[in-house]
């Protein structure tokens, strides 16, 4: 009888906690069949679901790749859509394995919220979108502007350091869905939206008249942007933070999605250690060793789901500015596969 | 212990077999059960927190917040704690939900009467409201009040001015709000606030002295007119002849915005308009239920006694309707209070949008911001209940 009531407790505990055990993302990943991916509710060009409902953007693919190096397939993602609010709790408790949300690595996001970042795949800076009718050359003018912004966000913090430290007022009117934000500043409660520079371009076209607003070009902030994962288990820290440097590595060798198959028999040792042809560098990940050239092939290189999601091939034309690869003028730099 | 009972004596059953102690027994093990499985619960989210280096402790409580509110009750800034924004937020809940409460029961016993009234435009026009608001989700009612309605106001530079007594522009209506000149209070002006003061304290006093009269003498006292020229005249008679010590502080526009003044946001007035309305209409229809229990010969007894509708209404019916009204009001009170929190879907910032929101998302500490805000509303219940209580003992029927 004790022993029921006992074996009852336990499983009820774990129903309300969820799994007490936290090491071991990959076997539980393996077993539920698909990478749980905490995912933005829609952004275009990082996260959000086409007109056939499959998800596509940035943060998406690299969510694809992680799913390609551990299935080898990058459809064995589940997207769950999140609000800057709730994103954290989403995988402090388990619900997500990555977040990859265009989130800001930030000291005490890791020191006090249990996340680890594994890499930042987009180097990005606060901005101010405002309509070209008020005139405005610059964020300086906006004192006594009132400013849209979405709550629980680094944007919501770096507005007040902004405004303090310029000795200017404002009021922010927060909002803790995008979306509400946009369609306030869409219908002129506030005088300026303020948020990552490459998320102004990309809610930009979800106004009525995209035109007629025009992004500030004063940076206010640092965001570096990029994939984040639960304390305690190193493995899954890994492989997360291996797939961006993967990415980078294949864009730095020449190795895209088109020649991949090609660059298999290539004599170059740095591609051949990649590829999985020599050495077997995914073993220690828990994973096989063409892990790379799965990620590569289903998904391609980063330099390819940049421009595709952001760049040239998208709709929102953003350069490649800091996010270029570190022999080209930018900072997206990896560590070697050797 | 022996198995054997003796046969004579209720007294000497075996413990086993005595229901009060089976009961007793039984009641011990669910509470101890119940106990288990909360300790459990907790211990093992604490472990499981712990595990993951998510702060346990409530050390958040006094770090800078670093984000600013755009409506605050008490003196709050990006440099104040999360612990000032807590109570921000809880006075802002407050605040709507007093006023909300207010409003709510006053338009909700005005149509409830309306329903029963024998104008049958009135009962209908009545009957419309309380059939259609109360059939919609609260949820989109704030979300066209606040989008529908109050957002297709004018842009900052278009306001529409509301014009004082001498024709000056007074106040502004545009899509931030309502701009209204802001009162500066100026030397001696506590002395009104005296002369306020002693006028209600005087009319309170008459008003005592005129029930006694009445109950003497059968005279009725201009218990009004009286009441209103004390607690009007005193204060005026008092700023006027301390030559007028409160200013107003007109508003400005000024770049993007009015600078001066008060402003009403959007945002309040929304969450107070939809709250109000949804909420008097359920009222409405406890008064009704409320004035329909109190047997019609009441009122026929009141009838025959020469009282008009109006006090007919006001001492014989409505004092015997509130025993009925009063227990399921509470629970729309309450029901009003905990509605508030939908405030984060018009970006009003209540408790649950700075505290459960913000603060959460910043500091991480998500267990314990709950548990405190959960803790909050339920106190905030408890005391309306309460309050509630004592006044609801006033009206029941005492028997004898």
């Amino acid at each position: 009888m004790r022993r029921l009531i006992l074996a009852a407790a336990a499983s009820a505990a774990c129903a309300l906690f969820g799994a007490s055990s936290f090491a071991g993302t990959l076997d539980q990943v393996k077993q539920r069949g698909v990478v749980a991916c905490g995912s933005n509710t829609g952004l275009p060009g990082f996260g959000i679901p086409d007109d056939k409902g499959s998800w596509t953007g940035l943060d998406v693919d690299f969510c694809r790749a992680v799913a390609a190096a551990v299935f080898n397939d990058p459809t064995k993602v589940r997207f769950v859509p999140l609000t800057a609010k709730d994103r954290f709790t989403a995988l402090q408790s388990g619900e997500i394995d990555i977040l990859a949300r265009n989130g800001t690595w930030t000291q005490s996001r890791e020191a006090d919220l249990g996340l680890l970042f594994a890499a930042v795949n987009y180097y990005d800076g606060q901005g101010f979108l405002v309509r070209k009718k008020l005139n405005v050359k610059s964020a300086l003018e906006l004192n006594g502007a009132s400013i849209c912004v979405q709550q629980g966000t680094t944007t919501e913090l770096n507005l007040a350091d902004f405004f303090r430290s310029h000795n200017m007022k404002y009021e922010g009117v927060v909002f803790a869905a995008v979306d509400e934000v946009i369609k306030a500043y869409d219908t002129s409660r506030c005088d300026a939206f303020t948020t990552d520079v490459s998320q102004l371009y990309g809610e930009r076209i979800k106004l009525v008249n995209p035109d007629e607003h025009v992004v500030l070009p004063e940076i206010i902030s640092k965001e570096p942007l990029g994939p984040a994962v639960r304390q305690g288990d190193d493995q899954w820290f890994n492989i997360v933070k291996w797939t961006h440097f993967a990415m980078i590595n294949a864009e730095e060798l020449g190795v895209a999605k088109a020649n991949v198959d090609d660059k298999l028999k290539s004599e170059d040792p740095g591609v051949r250690r990649l590829l999985g042809v020599e050495g077997d560098f995914g073993k220690g990940m828990g994973l096989t060793k063409d892990w790379a050239y799965r990620i590569v092939k289903h998904v391609g290189n980063y330099g390819e789901a940049f421009e595709r999601n952001v760049g040239e091939g998208s709709r929102l034309k953003i350069k490649r500015g800091l996010n270029a690869l570190w022999n080209n003028g930018g900072i997206q730099y990896a560590a070697p596969i050797r | 212990m022996s198995d054997q009972s003796p046969p004579a004596g209720a007294t000497a059953v075996n413990p086993l077999y005595d229901p009060r102690v089976r009961g007793f027994v039984y009641q011990a093990l669910l509470v101890a059960t119940i106990a288990f499985l909360g300790w459990q619960a907790i211990a093992n989210a604490l472990a499981n927190m712990r595990a993951r280096n998510i702060p346990t402790n409530f050390d958040f409580w006094t770090k800078t917040s670093g984000f600013d509110i755009n409506f605050t009750l008490i003196k709050y800034s990006a440099v104040s704690t999360y612990g000032d924004a807590f109570w921000v937020g809880l006075l802002n809940t407050l605040m709507v939900a007093a006023i909300g409460i207010v409003l709510a029961t006053l338009l909700g016993f005005i149509v409830g009467v309306a329903r029963l009234s024998p104008n049958w435009i009135v009962a209908k026009l009545a009957l419309v409201y309380v059939e259609s608001i109360r059939n919609v989700p609260l949820l989109l009612q704030l979300l066209f009040w606040y989008n529908a309605v109050l957002k297709p106001l004018p842009g900052v530079r278009d306001s529409v001015v509301i014009p004082g007594l001498f024709g000056n522009p007074f106040a502004y209506l545009n899509n931030r709000g309502l701009v209204l000149p802001e009162p500066r209070v100026g030397q001696g002006f506590w002395l009104v606030q005296l002369a306020l003061l002693l006028g209600v304290l005087l009319a309170v006093g008459f008003a005592l002295w005129a029930r006694r009269a009445q109950r003497e003498t059968g005279d009725i006292k201009p218990v009004w007119t009286v009441g209103v020229a004390l607690v009007i005249g005193l204060p005026t008679l008092a700023y006027f002849a301390l030559g007028e010590p409160l200013t107003l502080d007109y508003p400005v526009l000024r770049g993007f915005n009015f600078s001066g003044g008060l402003r009403v946001l959007p945002e309040t007035v929304a969450l107070i308009v939809g709250l109000t309305i949804y909420t008097a209409s359920f009222i409405a229809e406890i008064v009704r239920s409320g004035i329909q229990s109190v047997a019609k010969g009441q009122s026929e007894a009141a009838a025959a006694l020469g009282l008009r509708a109006g006090p007919m209404l006001r001492l014989v019916v409505i004092p015997q309707a509130m025993r009925v009204i009063t227990p399921p009001l509470t629970n729309q009170f309450l029901n009003l209070t905990k509605n508030s929190s939908l405030a984060v879907f018009i970006g009003y910032p209540d408790l649950v949008q700075i505290f459960a929101g913000t603060v959460l998302n910043q500091t991480g500490a998500a267990v314990q911001v709950i548990a405190i805000t959960m803790a909050v509303y339920l106190a905030i219940s408890l005391v309306t209940s309460l309050a509630m209580g004592v006044y609801n003992r006033r009206f029941t029927l005492r028997e004898r």
